[in-house]
């Protein structure tokens, strides 16, 4: 904090105004704390920032749209200018979205904006956890910043159907009802859930005020504390960079907030929303004009969900029917509940991932430096097979879509999907860790022997062969910078006792690290070079392992 | 009463009155029978009379094209089914959408271009028509889309959205079997449809949806045709699939090279 107690200092109204707020506030030490932060350049880290300006995005067309939007379920005679709805009965809800749509000035544009960011949001928050996920960003000290990254996440899922739900039409009380049937299939509470929450039997006359409720006020206000914590936390430790010469754990190598990301971030802002405004401008999304009124009757085909709630559609659309069972005087909708069991398993093991890798690998270091996806070959496989489960579950929500644009049976596209859910991840797991390794081996030989240069030489003896072009310090420092680990025996514990989780932790090494390629040491580096020294006459370099003090920037 | 005291056997049965009864059932089923098939030739007749040469020409065509499949008489093989009693409305909506003669055994036969004439398609429609009374071909005033859009749109989501979609882009049935879009068909087809029942889809006939019904579903339909979405490019009406897929593709893809193009190193 800045001591300003000097006598006032003289400038312009910049500087006095400068001066005015620090002697008050003290912003020159914020300034100084925050302004200092460096970030790493890399497009990869700036997908969050994506999420996070989407989100504000949807905060100023969601005002923009709580203007005009009535959340009542009162029947109205709609008197619009819509042809096709003009003297049909409707909610005041429908009546006043189609309002928005057709006669508030912007308000179609607004409203498609709205939506549009919505999908972005959600995506480039998944985006942004596949990208953490895969270079290993979560590990210590930012497990707590995943699980805050998961809720954030499952928030938007949140947030996003509740206003999928409010237009009212027909497309989002399909939507509901499904919700409804999914509640429903609870043994015992979810005939009494339903009830409380839709004020009735279903549709009843109080979920969309209710729903705009949570959508408006709890949900977003829980997204921006999230966020807050969320940001906080990487301002606590400092942005993750990949490796590269003179970058540690130790260190963040990169541009200072000011000015550098202050003006990249503000500017991104507004391509972002540049970007959203185009598209909103040009594309139609959720045309609510086309469905009408909500009416319990009708469902229209091709009725699905905004992509992010698609794989709970899917799980539901995948799970084998036929397996309801009556026990206790209740009926156990199975087809129901295994879907909502898998769904939540799933949530469970991504939340939980980060604990479940410290467990294994037992590393209690901090990370700051983030692991090339291939030189974690197991977390990479275990990645792309959660990837394929949730990308089946998605296509899952779209089978009948899929079966009439690819001109298939649906049947056989719903089987073929029921295989693929639990063939897939299995084949994608196997084919990413075989491809890691690959890659991680051809990396180790190009930082023994070097690069192939194509040229072909023909030795005074008669022999040919190719020249090998050693690598440069700072290419070789990304190929031989990472943590290796090996797999660890069960150990006894104090009593002498080998416990069954000592076991599992033991099985579980083995699993995740007996396939293994370890990075390039120096004595092998200096025997290798060694080799070659007779062929080639490129000056030998000091190789700098992660092992070797790495030299200052 | 006083015809009753006056015969000794009161209570007992006149030897005629199973002969009457017999008579006014007879007549009733009859007479029944009579009224509603006048009714239906009635709707037969309605739209157009079929000259002899048409009808003649008509029967020529079809032992061409059409016996093969449908038995010289139009009997039925196992191949394909009977026309007697299909009606003008079922041959003009299959021959002038193209989808008969069919060409291929499939999970359904799809629309493909027309192979016959307008004059020919109406003489075979003429003569199909003369083997029983069938649902007529619709007249240019009756699928007129002058109706009720509201109220077709209602009907239309009530009696045809599951398989169709909210605004008739079509959906999946069935074992590759599909309720094919709707943008483009020509009033006077969809009108068959829904009088005939082609392949998959029921049978709507006047009683279910009266003509005005149907033909504010026409209504409904060539509004919507005929009227893009006030939002912008349409992204084929498919719903949300289409949406997410294009919110991944196009909006994230362009960040993404966005984001490329500022993360990159300035040289």
């Amino acid at each position: 904090m800045s001591n300003a107690v000097s006598a006032p200092k003289k400038g312009g109204f910049l500087a006095g105004t400068a001066n005015y707020l620090d002697e008050r506030v003290g912003v020159a030490g914020i300034l100084k704390e925050f302004g200092r932060k460096v970030f790493p350049d890399h497009w990869s880290f700036m997908l969050g920032e994506v999420a996070l300006y989407s989100f504000l995005v949807l905060l100023l067309s969601g005002t923009f749209l709580t203007f005009f939007f009535q959340p009542s379920m009162e029947p109205v005679i709609y008197e619009g200018v819509y042809g096709p709805l003009k003297g049909a009965e409707m909610s005041i809800a429908y009546a006043s979205t189609l309002d928005i749509s057709f006669e508030v000035r912007g308000g179609l544009l607004m409203r498609q904006v709205h939506h549009w960011s919505a999908l972005l949001f959600v995506a480039a928050a998944g985006l942004h956890m596949l990208r953490v996920f895969f270079t290993g960003a979560f590990r210590k000290p930012r497990e707590i910043n995943w699980l805050v990254g998961v809720v954030l996440f499952v928030l938007g899922m949140g947030g996003g159907f509740t206003g999928y739900s409010l237009p009212d039409d027909l497309l989002s009380g399909n939507g509901l009802r499904i919700i409804d049937g999914m509640i429903k299939g609870v043994p015992v509470v979810g005939a009494y859930i339903s009830s409380l929450l839709f004020g009735g039997e279903f549709p009843g006359e109080a979920i969309v005020a209710r729903l705009y409720g949570l959508h408006i006020l709890l949900i977003p206000a829980l997204i921006l504390i999230f966020i807050v914590i969320h940001l906080f936390m990487v301002v606590i430790h400092k942005h993750t960079h990949y490796s590269g010469p003179g970058r540690k754990d130790s260190n963040v190598v990169g541009y200072p907030l000011m000015p550098v990301y202050v003006a990249k971030a503000g500017g991104f802002f507004f391509i972002v929303f540049g970007v959203i405004a185009l598209i909103a401008a040009t594309f139609t999304i959720n045309p609510v004009w086309n469905y009408g009124g909500y009416d319990p009757s009708p469902v229209s085909a091709g009725t699905q969900p905004d992509w992010y709630i698609g794989w709970a559609d899917g799980a539901l659309r995948l799970a084998p029917s036929h397996l309801e069972v009556t026990a206790g005087g209740v009926t156990w909708s199975w087809n129901i509940l295994l879907p909502i069991i898998v769904l939540v398993i799933f949530l469970a093991l991504v939340a939980l991932y980060p604990f479940i890798e410290a467990w294994v690998t037992g590393d209690k270091r901090e990370h700051h430096v983030l692991d090339r996806p291939r030189n974690a070959p197991t977390r990479t496989a275990i990645g792309a097979a959660g990837v394929t489960f949730y990308a089946v579950l998605w296509a899952g929500a779209a089978t009948d879509l899929i079966a009439t644009n690819f001109k298939l049976s649906l049947n056989q596209v719903l089987t073929s999907m029921q295989i693929l859910l639990i063939l897939g991840p299995i084949f994608a797991y196997i084919v990413t860790k075989r491809t890691c390794l690959s890659l991680q081996r051809k990396d180790r030989e190009i930082v023994l022997h070097g690069r192939e240069t194509g040229r072909i030489v023909r030795l005074p003896h008669g022999e040919y062969v190719e020249i090998h072009e050693p690598l440069d310090e700072f290419e070789q420092w990304k190929l031989v910078d990472f943590v290796d680990y090996a797999p660890t025996l069960a150990r006894p514990n104090s009593k002498g006792k080998i416990t069954v989780a000592a076991r599992m932790r033991s099985a579980l090494s083995r699993f995740y690290f007996e396939d293994r390629i370890a990075p390039v040491t120096q004595g092998e580096l200096d025997a290798a070079h060694h080799d070659h020294a007779a062929v080639e006459s490129a000056p030998k370099k000091a190789v700098t392992s992660k092992k070797a003090t790495p030299k200052k920037k | 009463m006083a015809f009753m005291k006056k015969t000794p056997k009161a209570n007992r049965r006149s030897p005629f009155a199973a002969i009457l009864v017999m008579a006014a059932a007879l007549a009733l089923t009859g007479g029944g029978y009579a009224a509603v098939t006048a009714t239906a030739e009635e709707a037969a007749s309605n739209s157009s009379v079929y000259t002899a040469a048409q009808i003649e020409e008509g029967k020529k065509l079809f032992l061409a094209n059409c016996a093969s499949c449908h038995g010289s008489n139009a009997e039925g093989t196992s191949a394909a089914p009977t026309l007697i009693g299909v009606g003008a409305a079922s041959v003009e909506f299959q021959v002038a959408t193209g989808r008969m003669p069919g060409q291929a055994s499939g999970p359904q036969l799809e629309k493909k271009p027309v192979q016959f004439t307008e004059e020919q398609i109406t003489a075979m429609a003429a003569y199909v028509s003369t083997l029983a009374p069938g649902p007529a071909v619709p007249t240019d005033e009756m699928v007129a889309a002058d109706g009720d859009s509201t109220r077709g749109g209602e009907l239309f989501r009530i009696n045809c959205a599951m398989c169709h979609n909210a605004v008739g882009a079509g959906g999946a049935l069935t074992e590759g079997k599909f309720a094919p879009a709707l943008k483009g068909v020509e009033s006077r087809h969809i009108y068959e449809a829904m009088l005939t029942g082609p392949q998959n889809m029921p049978v709507f006939n006047d009683a279910n949806l009266t003509p005005e019904d149907k033909k504010d579903i026409i209504t409904y339909l060539k509004y919507v045709e005929s009227n893009p979405s006030a939002g912008g490019y349409e992204l084929a009406n498919l719903g949300p699939v289409v949406e997410g897929l294009f919110a991944w593709v196009f909006i994230l893809g362009l960040i993404i090279a966005i984001t490329i193009w500022l993360g990159a190193k300035s040289n």
